[in-house]
């Protein structure tokens, strides 16, 4: 099984397309008339004020939102329709009442594959592998939320202001993950209102005045 | 089947870790019975005649209370949206978490009931009847409960809300339950209903599941 750990596994080749994207949300515009593509091995960072619809985008690419207009389109190399994507919000869903390695052994058994122990070294929770969720600081949680991607199989990774709450180790944990990423061909696409500091990273910018109309500039 | 079965025996550890949780459930079942000697009399003919109904109901009350710790702490903390997003069938998610929550509420009810049924002079005949109509009775309360509790995701007042809702969905359960143990006190063909509860399951069985989907896609937009 191809785990993130292990240099060797690659995805399959992988492309996304967005079209003219609108979104609406409670009546009011948030953005419209958005393009941008990627594909295997890019670092996306999406950026613009509060508001201006960062999350937004990103639940429309995992597919939990639907767009007023215009379309997302992904290509993934086995034919599917979608590729499989990890998708990290900024509520980290970690349970009070597992520690963290009963945690990370529950997302392998969800998403497929890779060692508890690596996913936690991935993000430095190895010391705290035997402590219970609920005694983790936010960027303890946070650390935790991420070290998810390790286990994962997903070659798309949606993440939403992922640096948040994290000291610079955890960032810097974060940047080697994402890099060890799109080495293998996968594509890592994170909302952010500070830069993360991906090499060549693209820069969507959503410009947050969309409220204006929705055929705007 | 690794995803379903990890998501299960989730589940069953959050209700070991929480038996505080799962013990209140029981105890709510055990004193509502209990109000009703002391508030319709201790003469055992009438505690008799009114004994299946109140631990239905009951029973009904009990596994309402319990109904939203199903998936309100999955979906504040995001849980929910991995489901959503991840490659798992949400349908055996849903599935495993329903036979999570009938195991650590649904069956500790039924292995309650013998007691409670002795409390109130239910006659022997009638015990039989009990446990089979609980059995096929309590899995269906949990289908239909969490698709009310997929429904009031991210409502205020989630817990009157889901009363009101799930409720009335209840009532051919209660009524086909204790009908059987009616009909079985009085020599009378109790299969009919204890059948019907068992056919009403399997319904619920292809039909709760993919309603409850749709209501957790719903709550995530």
């Amino acid at each position: 099984m191809d785990t993130p750990d292990s240099a060797s596994g690659t995805y399959p080749a992988i492309s996304l397309s967005v079209e003219g994207l609108a979104c609406i949300r409670g009546g009011r515009a948030v953005f419209g008339g958005l393009s941008f593509a990627g594909a295997g091995g890019d670092a996306i960072e999406l950026h613009g004020p509060n508001g201006a619809g960062k999350s937004s985008l990103l639940r429309l690419l995992a597919g939990l939102l639907h767009p007023a207009a215009g379309t997302i389109a992904w290509t993934a190399g086995d034919g599917a329709a979608r590729p499989p994507l990890a998708y990290c919000g900024h509520r980290d869903p970690v349970k009070a009442w597992l520690t963290v390695r009963e945690q990370l052994a529950w997302w392998r058994d969800l998403e497929g594959g890779g060692s508890v122990e690596g996913a936690a070294q991935a993000m430095g929770l190895g010391p705290l592998l035997e402590v219970a969720g609920g005694l983790l600081s936010a960027g303890q949680r946070r650390r935790l939320a991420l070290a998810r991607l390790a286990l994962t199989e997903a070659p798309v990774w949606l993440l939403d202001e992922p640096t948040v709450s994290l000291d610079e180790d955890g960032a810097a944990l974060l940047r080697t993950m994402i890099g060890r990423h799109r080495s293998q061909g996968g594509l890592a696409i994170a909302a952010t209102h500070l830069p993360i500091g991906l090499p060549d990273a693209r820069t969507v910018m959503l410009p947050g005045d969309a409220a204006e109309g929705p055929d705007g500039p | 089947m690794r995803p379903y079965l990890a998501t299960f025996r989730r589940d069953l550890r959050f209700a070991v870790r929480h038996s505080a949780d799962t013990a209140v459930v029981l105890a709510f079942f055990v004193v509502t019975v209990i109000l009703f000697p002391l508030g319709v009399g201790p003469a055992a003919g009438t505690l008799a005649a009114i004994a299946p109904g109140v631990i239905w109901v009951a029973a009904l009350l009990a596994t309402l209370l319990s109904l939203d710790r199903l998936f309100a702490a999955d979906f504040e903390d995001g849980t929910v949206d991995l489901f959503l997003t991840g490659r798992n069938s949400l349908l055996l998610i849903v599935l495993a978490k329903c036979a999570a929550h009938w195991l650590t509420t649904g069956l500790p009810l039924i292995i309650l009931s013998p007691v409670l049924a002795a409390m109130l002079h239910l006659p022997a005949a009638g015990y039989l009847m009990l446990a089979l109509g609980l059995l096929f009775g309590t899995p269906m309360l949990t289908l239909i409960g969490a698709v009310g509790a997929a429904l009031v995701l991210g409502a205020r007042r989630g817990g009157v809300l889901i009363a009101i809702l799930v409720l009335p969905l209840y009532i051919p359960v209660l009524i086909f339950g204790v009908l059987s143990i009616d009909a079985v006190i009085h020599a009378a063909d109790p299969w009919p209903h204890i059948l019907l509860l068992a056919a009403a399951l399997l319904a619920g069985l292809a039909i709760a599941p993919p309603a409850v989907t749709l209501a957790l896609r719903s709550a995530a937009e």
